[in-house]
């Protein structure tokens, strides 16, 4: 690429500048921004961490090559790191599902031509954007604390939990609705999908004799399989990298007991509150593979489930 | 499922309202005395008062809410015209534009979407930290002018393909090159996906807390997040009150885009995928 740029002002003198070759300059002028931020903080800064990965480095002295150290120290040694692996799969686990699972449900009851089906469409699209907010995870955090809101409805059914956050057991539930509550992004895609079904096949399958969930289970399920993949792939990966909800409930710590650790905020105190970069580093890696390989596996599990229709092969 | 209208504007009602209560709890508690905040379920505040700004205009960590508003504001606009520039530049050279390497530059592109942004952190900020630039708005500024927001070139290169290539073939006869093609004749047609570019760099600019945690430590550069997140974990309970007028505070430019620009964001939600 940087050979090519460097070889155009020669090229342009010896050959007639004809169309195409302004052609060539011109589209690495378009591009230059991006290729530098490609270059300095993409591809650099990835191949810089893989090297950090394999050191000791505190930010101030150089780092200190240590081999796979940091992977050994991490995989046998720390407990903290598998405890924050075990904390985000849980989190990535049971928020994904419950997230989609709601935004299905309230898109398909938008589905219909109603007065008023935008207005709702729209409001309930707000938390999607006031939820990543400090602010409401602060909302969460004095909601869900002893004595607080959810507290006292919760108790008011005869479920005396205490305060959410305070309680190991429950502080993950409380950041886990944080993120379900949030459901209004990927409903509005799946209210795009599902207008996107012909009307025809639900008739079709009207007259011979299918009910509600019979239409729903073939018709609904497999026109919108492609959709419901994006949103899966999607807010799995973006739940791996969930941050503030933990960060403000917790204080920045993950307690109560750590149980609001999530892997992100583990890397961030190796990293930030420790200076650990080396490991944190390493940590880095690790998520992006668990990460691909994932997204990977979801791919390949959706040959056997998604339709994508018109593909007659 | 539900045939009957009444009862399905009763159910959408339900929804909505427990959907917004957290919001409506937030402003209520605003407006609420230091020792009702906690404890009250109720969305009106018995004794209505407006101290808890008064506070918050006063001074939060030794500075008026207004200066980390102020700060929020630069990063934010700043962000939407590093996007709005690079984002578009590099978009019509994918789009429209013929280069050596074009397909398996743009193939990286899409794959950098879903780059976890933890694997280029600690290098990053080893950057910026020996260009001296930690505790400045620069490392959060500078990377949009680079077009480092994959997702947003990608949306414009989508854009630029559906508008008509007779276009660009007119504006050539007429003596345009790429330059002012780009400038005259694709940036104005671009606008629609230009505005949501705008606002959704916008609204997560300004709510972003990650970047702005790791780069920000003088509390004359906080922003709003930081303001609010080192406000609550130096005072204690009776100072809810204040915390959440400036969350209010906060959350009132987000507010306002949504109300002026709602349809532009449900619809680049829908046609696009944007994560909101």
């Amino acid at each position: 690429m940087t050979q090519a740029v460097l070889d155009r002002p020669v090229a342009r003198k010896q050959a007639a500048p004809g169309r195409r070759r302004t052609g060539q300059g011109v589209g690495y002028l378009f591009l230059s921004p991006w290729l530098l931020g490609v270059l300095v903080l993409t591809i650099g800064p990835m191949l810089a961490s893989l090297y950090l990965s394999f050191t000791d480095y505190d930010l101030f002295d150089a780092p200190h090559w240590v081999g796979l150290d940091n992977y050994v120290t991490m995989f046998t040694r720390d407990d903290r790191f598998w405890h924050a692996a075990g904390v985000t799969a849980r989190y990535v686990g049971l928020s994904v599902p419950l997230k989609l699972g709601l935004a299905l449900v309230v898109a398909m009851l938008l589905n219909r031509a109603r007065r008023g089906a935008g207005l709702y469409r729209s409001a309930f699209y707000a938390p999607s954007l006031l939820g990543a907010s400090v602010s409401l995870a602060l909302v969460w955090r004095a909601m869900f604390a002893t004595g607080g809101t959810a507290d006292r409805v919760l108790a008011a059914f005869g479920l005396g939990t205490g305060g959410w956050v305070d309680r190991p057991q429950f502080a993950l539930l409380a950041v886990i609705a944080l993120a379900v509550w949030q459901f209004g992004a990927p409903m509005v895609i799946f209210l795009a999908g599902l207008k996107q079904i012909p009307k025809e096949l639900y008739e079709a399958a009207e007259l011979d004799g299918a009910g509600a969930l019979r239409r729903f289970r073939s018709v609904t399920l497999p026109m919108l399989s492609p959709v419901l993949l994006f949103n899966l792939v999607l807010e799995t990966i973006h739940a791996f990298q969930s941050f503030t909800g933990a960060f403000v409930v917790s204080s920045g710590r993950g307690g109560p007991g750590d149980a609001t650790l999530l892997y992100t905020l583990y890397l961030y105190q190796r990293g930030f509150t420790d200076f650990r970069m080396g490991f944190a580093s390493a940590m880095a890696w690790v998520l992006l593979v668990v990460v691909g390989v994932l997204t990977a596996l979801l791919f390949r599990g959706s040959r056997r489930w998604v339709f994508y229709a018109g593909e007659g092969r | 499922m539900i045939r009957r209208s009444w009862a399905w504007h009763l159910l959408m009602v339900l929804v909505l309202v427990v959907l917004l209560y957290p919001v409506g709890w937030l402003v209520s508690a605003s407006f609420k005395p230091a020792e009702e905040v906690l404890s009250g379920l109720s969305l009106l505040p018995s004794h209505p008062t407006g101290g808890n700004y008064t506070q918050v205009f006063g001074g939060v960590a030794g500075y008026s809410v207004w200066h980390y508003f102020a700060n929020s504001l630069v990063i934010s606009v700043g962000a939407v015209i590093g996007n709005v520039v690079s984002c578009s530049s590099a978009a019509y050279a994918f789009a429209r534009l013929h280069f050596r390497g074009r397909g398996p530059m743009f193939g990286f592109l899409l794959s950098t979407i879903m780059l976890p942004q933890h694997v280029v952190l600690i290098p990053q900020y080893v950057i910026f930290q020996k260009l001296g630039l930690v505790n400045t708005f620069w490392p959060l500024v500078l990377p949009k002018f680079l077009a480092t927001d994959a997702f947003f070139v990608f949306l414009m290169v989508q854009f630029i393909r559906t508008l008509p290539g007779e276009l660009d073939e007119a504006a050539t006869i007429d003596g345009c090159g790429p330059v002012r093609t780009f400038r005259y004749v694709i940036a104005p047609l671009l606008r629609p996906a230009l505005i949501t570019t705008a606002i959704f760099t916008f609204i997560w600019t300004w709510n972003d807390f990650f970047a702005q945690l790791i780069y920000l430590n003088d509390p004359a550069r906080f922003t709003l997040p930081l303001a609010l997140q080192i406000f609550v974990d130096q005072t204690s309970q009776s100072a809810f009150g204040p915390m959440f007028a400036m969350s209010v505070l906060a959350l009132l430019p987000i507010g306002l885009f949504f109300f002026a620009f709602q349809r532009y964001l449900v619809e680049g939600v829908a046609t696009s995928g944007l994560k909101g």
